[in-house]
């Protein structure tokens, strides 16, 4: 294989866990349309099922035709010593990004990223072939977020881990008023390091309202996108991360604002009488590309 | 691979298979295969079993399975898990995908 098997910068509005134990979710998990879908052997499998779930999610990269979803599986933590048996079935059977669970360090990534490159050179494939990401769930995580999302060139995104986090912090999931800092953190060091900022799961599945309540926080605030823990939640977040049509058609209007000024050969560009500078520029196009990705995103016949 | 023990992978629930590997000393690989796709995925189910134990080198066998609807995937993977268990082994050889 000669190139990466991961894209750093893609569409990640959703991100499915699938429990890697459990054969119909990971035989069904492409039809729901979740951006990327990603295979959980750490919380979801119990300690007696690790090596079962292990085999499950080897032979389903192996044999699984996903489309162009993104492949992620979250390994147990190296220290439990069931890490580094994870790694050596999934990168063999090609997954594109490894989230590492837990994370508190920089030297936590840069522990897995000596691992995974072994493998990578064991197996015949370029260095570097392989994505990572970061799960951020304790307090000292959050304090060494920036260290994280710069320790390697691996990293698509870092995402938080609330439950862990909040049982960390002494306090409980609620309005989301005891993530603001932790969110907050994690966009910074994300943004700093030109990666992708995912947010938790949001666990009560009946409650809509509750989530969707979430989703509009953490759009606000320049989240990429989040983890979902049941399909139903997919459409809804994606409904959330489209744009308006009324942003749309002044975005569409800015940008050919500052085409037509480009080719008149003018430097000063005006829509409506306003002036639209750099960053008003940038926001627009970024909207667009958010806008065409998002309408080119159909779920393909596998 | 040599098999010491009873080996167990797998549940009885929808999409999965339950296999359970027992050690023989002569005879080939026996499969008693209970599916409620049987008629019209039996042969498939027996043979995914076979391949995967020949695969594992694993020579004399009885195989108890208990098919819920699973993918050929899913079939590997119990077989091979409970393999391993059989043999009391962690020395996972993984292929690399093409």
């Amino acid at each position: 294989m000669s190139e990466k098997r991961f894209v750093k910068d893609r569409l990640r509005r959703s991100m499915m866990f699938v429990p890697g134990n459990n054969p119909g979710m990971i035989r069904d998990a492409y039809i729901y349309g979740s951006d990327s879908i990603m295979f959980d052997l750490e919380d979801s499998v119990s300690i007696g099922e690790k090596d079962t779930a292990r085999f499950l999610v080897y032979n389903a990269l192996m044999d699984l035709k996903y489309g162009s979803k993104e492949l992620v599986v979250r390994i147990n933590d190296l220290s439990s010593g069931l890490g580094i048996k994870d790694l050596e079935a999934i990168i063999r059977a090609g997954v594109h990004v490894v989230r590492l669970p837990k994370t508190e360090t920089a030297q936590d990534v840069i522990d897995c990223e000596r691992e995974i490159e072994r493998i990578e050179k064991e197996i015949g494939i370029p260095v570097g072939s392989t994505g990572m990401m970061a799960a951020i769930e304790s307090a000292a995580g959050v304090l060494n977020a920036y260290e994280i999302a710069h320790a390697s060139d691996r990293l698509i995104g870092i995402a938080l881990g609330a439950e862990d986090y909040v049982t960390d912090l002494k306090t409980t999931r609620s309005d989301g008023s005891e993530l603001f800092f932790a969110r907050s953190m994690i966009l910074q060091a994300a943004r700093t390091a030109g990666i992708a900022a995912l947010d938790t799961v949001y666990s009560d599945v009946n409650n809509e309202e509750g989530f969707l309540a979430e989703v509009d926080i953490i759009k606000k605030l320049g989240f990429d996108g989040k983890s979902v823990i049941n399909p139903r939640q997919i459409e809804p977040l994606h409904k959330a991360f489209m744009p308006s049509e009324k942003d749309l058609a002044k975005a569409r209007a800015t940008v050919e604002a500052i085409e037509e000024a480009k080719a008149r050969g003018s430097g000063v560009v005006a829509l409506n009488g306003k002036m639209i500078d750099k960053p008003v520029e940038i926001r627009a196009r970024r909207m667009l590309a958010l806008a065409e990705l998002a309408s080119n995103f159909t779920v393909e016949e596998v | 691979m040599e098999l010491k023990t009873t080996g167990i992978a797998g549940t009885m629930e929808s999409s999965d298979i339950q296999i359970v590997l027992e050690p023989r000393t002569e005879g080939g690989i026996e499969v008693s295969l209970t599916s409620n796709v049987m008629n019209q995925f039996g042969k498939q189910i027996v043979k995914v079993i076979r391949e995967t134990l020949a695969d594992l080198k694993v020579e004399n066998a009885y195989v108890n399975a208990v098919d819920k609807g699973a993918l050929d995937c899913t079939i590997k993977a119990r077989v091979q898990a409970a393999a391993y268990r059989a043999a009391e082994s962690d020395e996972y050889v993984w292929r690399t995908k093409a």
